[in-house]
């Protein structure tokens, strides 16, 4: 670990002014991600301004209907919120399979949104990785893959992103709030993350200078039909090899709204809305329907080697979770 | 014997100074002119540093040296002055910053020494280290083809193959039903909770006491004495509790040799603390192909057996454990043959890791026997008793105890293996599958030469003390109940002392023979107080005990009772007022009783029965049940035992479906470095679980009838755990571990 200066923000403003005009500064929320890479060596931050005082640690419903999540919210927190368990399930259950119980009594909803890959070689500054620096090399590709993505990929990088809760957040459709020294603005859960393409340093279109505020759930939870599954290599505390939310509405057996989103598939939460509207809504919740969209969905999907087995278990576990959740709360 | 301790539940008697943070650990130990160190390790696995820039490093305040190969203070040169009583006597151990050369990715090559931790951790980013790269070889599938065939032991008690019995070849050609098959374990990381460390005090009078994690600390001591040309009265080594070690700290460590290094170098306390990612760099359980052969008639007995092992080993030693002799130990069979083979690569030696060699070699013969049963349509139990043998078939040996058929009976009726339906896919639970299998168990029980102290105080407390390791199996308590045991005293009236280069030596803590070895001094040397106590008692005027002699008498409840008549006794403390206030001190060496234990062979066995479900799609197991049972003789301490087992079978699930070292040949490196990306079990992964001593009465094996208890959990239940997963899915998977990706 490297010696940086500590600063805590006293508002959101002076904190983004900060990080703005020092050089390799960052925000620190629960620092479960952060500080590990930092003795890893692998995040070098001058400065970590510290946003733990700052008011975002609450849950607020919203007068549409909709749940703000204060970006300093922990996931726990978030996980056994009544209004969360009450109407948006998924997300419990997305958080609750992730990590351990410990570490979610820490993790923040921002820095939850803000994790960065568990590629190994992104951890291992002996080695090369163009995540960690541009231009060196991606050695998973023909390396380590066993948990790398199979969407999405480019030549320079084969990263995922880790989270389960973001796998959630993605298929109810949330927004997240942000501000930075250019004002505010909300950017749609879709468009939060990115593709590695050519630049795979960078994760998200959040700004250096931006901060998370809040996480926006939509007014619809999918409150009666939704499932997680996340198919992983031991019980717990373990990160996904392929996770699936999956969300429904029903009217009389026929799919009325619907979200889909695959985690360790991709660097991002894999969804795709257009795919909903066209193969989903308006169609019979049945075994046909999940699999000509699970088809279509993952059409493209390409392994590393290690990583191959994923495109055997992306296809049962989207089908899965879909019925799991249409069937949710009838008797087996 | 009349017990009241032996055999009881018992529990830690340190475990009240662990769970309070009053038991140190070898970084806790502070001195008020302590230095902090951070090692640096290389980038590549082949090759010689080339220059070694340590200017900015040294620019940290606080900083007070860096040493590299270039500015180390003079050490030994001599190659066996770095041997340890655990090494390979013809290698060549690792001698840190010796020189530049780079035998392997993480190798030590600096050692940053600050005032505060902070400091030195901050001055190891700002070494600067050029390397030329030679080629390397991490790949063993690549390597088996330089493959060098093991001819004789180059460690104490590590056989190598015996010769070959029959004519297997011919045996196997002529036999009816044939398995020929190469099964495959990766390389595991030990990874005790405590990191290593040592903290070496430097004395006003230039001696050092060294705080150091290991399971001898003679070994440390040797080692450090010989390396730097010291006298044994210049250094105590120390290490009175230790995280867990599983073999990983029988040898000295690195981080022994560059704290004494540093602390010697400046005259200052030095204390170095390996990082979770250096603990990736140690020894480690070797990478394995074993290519068998079984020949078989068609009711499964066996008619050829062919066991050739292939290990991974390093370029500076021919490190190697005993593999293939587990397959021809156990079963009858006439024309058998076993060898052993070493592949060199460019990592660091592998070492000893909780029955090294028996879990990898044990693991591929049972699984063989299953592979069998289902080829000769037998029942993987009668199977095995119909191959029963009644003698070693290496050695050719009587056993000095067996009682596997016991828990052949027991395990199975507690699992009820009858309901078991041979054919796989039979029985499903929602989206899984239900599969049933087990495996036999087996692991030596020796017993090594040690010695203990006793001593009763006028005031009847008792202290035991021997130069013993607890490395969280036991030990202490262990060597209470004895010692309570041969005086009748309770728990709470015996001292143990261990861990310390002052006590009476005792040999490395590993190989299950703690209990043999240093329990038998301990009870011999309790015994030899409680003859001199007795003969106190039987002197006193008008003693009950006059006509008395010691076979006679129990020490129960700090009485000296006359076993034919309980109301005639004399209390421990009357005894000792007789003796004045004397304390009573008797030392005593114990070791193999070669007389009696000629002919003989020991060894402890296990059969284990598991349940697994695994998900028909996803391919994830759940080791639903384990039943082992376990025939290891005398049982000091049933809590511990039983403990000990579990421990054991919690391993074995993560050797089944876990563990794993992942290499990166490219950079012949380790990359799973760290706890979130190299699995172990988790609580949600560990269910049922149930252990059953059968009884076992052994006079042979040592004078207590114990028989180490730390390895025969391990063993089998990987075995066990894979030949259930066929057994629902119909999936043999001959690659540990079976991760859900080998099983859809
Ligand atoms: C061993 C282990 C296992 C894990 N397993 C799982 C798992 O199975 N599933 C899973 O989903 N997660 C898992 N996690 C990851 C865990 O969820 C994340 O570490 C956590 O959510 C990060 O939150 P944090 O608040 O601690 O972030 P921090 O470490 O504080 O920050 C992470 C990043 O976010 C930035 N940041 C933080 N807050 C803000 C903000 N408000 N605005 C802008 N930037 C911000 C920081 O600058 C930093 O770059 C695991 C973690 C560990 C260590
Ligand atoms: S996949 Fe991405 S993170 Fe991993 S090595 Fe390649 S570039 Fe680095």
């Amino acid at each position: 670990m490297n010696n940086f200066e500590y600063v805590r923000a006293e508002g959101l403003d002076g904190a983004a002014r900060f990080v703005a005009g020092h050089h390799g500064a960052k925000f620190i929320g629960g620092g479960t991600n952060l500080v590990d890479l930092m003795k890893y060596n692998v995040e070098k931050p001058t400065a970590l301004v510290d946003l733990n005082r700052l008011a975002m640690r609450s849950v607020t419903e919203l007068p549409y209907g909709g749940l703000r999540l204060g970006a300093l919210v922990t996931n726990s927190e978030v996980a056994y919120h009544p209004v969360v368990s009450a109407k948006y399930p998924l997300l419990s259950r997305a958080i609750l399979a992730g990590a351990s119980a410990q570490l979610r009594n820490k993790a923040t909803t921002g820095g939850n949104l803000l994790q960065r890959t568990r590629c190994v070689y992104f951890y291992d500054t002996a080695v090369p990785c163009n995540k960690r620096e541009p231009g060196t090399g991606c050695p998973a590709k023909e390396g380590i893959n066993r948990s790398m993505a199979i969407l999405g990929t480019s030549v320079s990088c084969i990263a995922t992103h880790p989270s389960d809760m973001c796998v959630a957040l993605a298929a109810l459709g949330a927004t997240v709030q942000v501000a930075g020294t250019q004002g505010s603005r909300s950017i749609p859960f879709a468009e939060f993350h990115r593709l590695p393409g050519d630049q795979p340093q960078v994760d998200t279109t959040l700004a250096v200078d931006e901060i998370v505020t809040s996480v926006d759930l939509p007014a619809a939870g999918f409150a009666g039909h939704s499932a997680y599954i996340k198919v992983r290599d031991r019980q717990s505390y373990a990160f996904a090899l392929v996770s699936v939310a999956a969300g429904f509405e029903l009217a009389d057996g026929i799919i009325t709204k619907a979200g889909i989103a695959l985690g360790g598939v991709a660097h991002k939460p894999w969804r795709n809305a257009e795919l909903e509207r066209s193969l989903l809504i308006g169609k019979p919740a049945n075994r046909d329907t999940y699999h000509a969209f699970q088809l279509a969905l993952l059409a493209g999907a390409q392994g590393y080697g290690e990583n191959d087995f994923k495109l055997k278990i992306a296809p049962v576990t989207v089908v899965r979770a879909m019925e799991q959740a249409a069937h949710e709360g009838e008797q087996a | 014997m009349n017990t009241h301790l032996i055999g009881t539940d018992v529990n830690r008697i340190d475990g009240p100074a662990k769970v309070s943070g009053a038991a140190k650990y070898a970084a806790e130990f502070f001195a008020p002119d302590l230095l902090y160190a951070v090692a640096v390790s290389g980038a590549i696995a082949h090759g010689e540093i080339d220059t070694i820039d340590t200017a900015e490093a040294m620019k940290v305040p606080g900083a007070v040296e860096v040493f590299t190969h270039k500015n180390r203070p003079h050490v030994s040169w001599f190659n066996k002055s770095y041997l340890d009583e655990d090494a390979p006597v013809d290698g060549k151990p690792l001698r840190p910053l010796y020189d530049a050369k780079i035998f392997f990715s993480s190798q030590p090559i600096a050692l940053c020494v600050a005032e505060t931790f902070e400091a030195a951790r901050y001055m190891s980013r700002l070494v600067q280290v050029t390397y030329t790269s030679l080629t390397h070889q991490t790949d063993m599938k690549i390597a088996v083809q330089e493959a060098k065939k093991v001819t004789s032991s180059n460690r104490d008690g590590i056989e190598a193959p015996p010769k070959p019995r029959g004519n297997s070849a011919r045996a196997y050609a002529d036999a009816p039903v044939k398995i020929a098959k190469g099964y495959l374990s990766p390389t595991e990381i030990h990874n005790p909770m405590e990191l290593f460390a040592t903290t070496v005090i430097y004395n006003d009078d230039h001696t050092l006491t060294i705080y150091d994690k290991t399971q001898s600390v003679t070994n440390s001591q040797m080692y450090v004495c010989n390396i730097f040309g010291l006298s044994k009265n210049d250094v105590r080594v120390e290490s009175p509790f230790v995280g867990g070690a599983f073999g990983s700290a029988l040898r000295p460590q690195y981080q022994l040799f560059l704290a004494t290094l540093a602390a010697k170098a400046l005259k200052r306390s030095v204390r170095l603390t390996l990082t979770r990612d250096q603990m990736f760099t140690l020894g480690h359980r070797p990478e394995t192909l074993q290519e068998i052969r079984l020949g078989a008639n068609q009711d499964g007995q066996l008619l050829a057996l062919h066991n050739e092992s292939m290990q991974a080993t390093s370029r500076y030693e021919n490190y190697f454990e005993v593999i293939a002799n587990w397959s021809g130990l156990s079963y009858l069979c006439e024309n058998a043959t076993m060898e052993e083979k070493t592949v060199s690569m460019d990592t660091s030696t592998p070492g000893d890791m909780r029955a090294p060699g028996a879990a990898q070699g044990v693991w591929a013969i049972e699984t063989a026997m299953d592979e069998l049963a289902v080829a000769t349509g037998s029942d993987p139990v009668d199977l095995r008793l119909r191959n029963y043998a009644d003698k070693d078939q290496n050695h050719g040996k009587k056993y000095s105890s067996k009682e596997l058929k016991a828990c052949y009976t027991q395990g199975a009726a507690r699992f009820r293996w009858n309901e078991r339906v041979a054919t796989p896919r039979s029985e499903r639970r929602g989206t899984a599958l239900v599969g049933r299998g087990m495996a036999g168990g087996v692991w030596e029980s020796p017993q090594m030469p040690a010695a203990a102290k006793a001593t009763l105080a006028a005031d009847g407390t008792l202290t035991v003390a021997s130069g013993t390791a607890d490395i969280g199996t036991g030990t202490y308590t262990m060597m209470a109940i004895l010692a309570g045991e041969a005086l009748g005293l309770p728990l709470g009236r015996v001292v143990v002392k261990l861990g310390d280069t002052e006590l009476p030596v005792a040999p490395l803590e590993g190989g299950s023979w703690t209990v043999a070895s240093v329990g038998s001094a301990v009870s011999k040397a309790c015994k030899a107080v409680a003859e001199r106590v007795f003969t106190l008692a039987a002197g006193i005027n008008e003693s009950p005990l006059k006509h008395a002699s010691f076979q006679d008498v129990d020490f129960l409840n700090e009485r000296i009772v006359l076993r034919d008549d309980p109301s005639k006794f004399v209390t421990l403390q009357s005894a000792l007022e007789q003796g004045e206030g004397k304390p009573i001190e008797e030392k005593a060496d114990s070791g193999p009783n070669m007389f009696k234990q000629h002919g003989y062979k020991s060894y402890t066995h296990s059969a284990v029965f598991v349940e697994v479900e695994v998900d028909e799609d996803f391919g994830t197991v759940s080791v639903c049940r384990v039943v082992s049972a376990i025939a290891g003789g005398r049982i000091i301490n049933h809590e511990a035992a039983q403990s000990q087992i579990i421990g054991g079978i919690v391993w074995g699930i993560g050797m089944a479906l876990q563990e794993q070292a992942e290499t990166d040949h490219q950079f012949g490196r380790i990359m799973n470095h760290n706890f979130a990306e190299y699995h172990v079990p988790v609580n949600a992964d560990v269910h049922d679980i149930d252990v059953i001593f059968v009884k076992e009465e052994d006079d042979i094996v040592n004078p207590i009838g114990a028989k180490g208890l730390g390895e025969i959990g391990l063993v089998g239940v990987a075995a066990a755990i894979g030949n259930a997963i066929y057994n629902a899915t119909g999936v043999r998977v001959r690659e540990l571990p079976i991760t859900l990706d080998k099983l859809i």
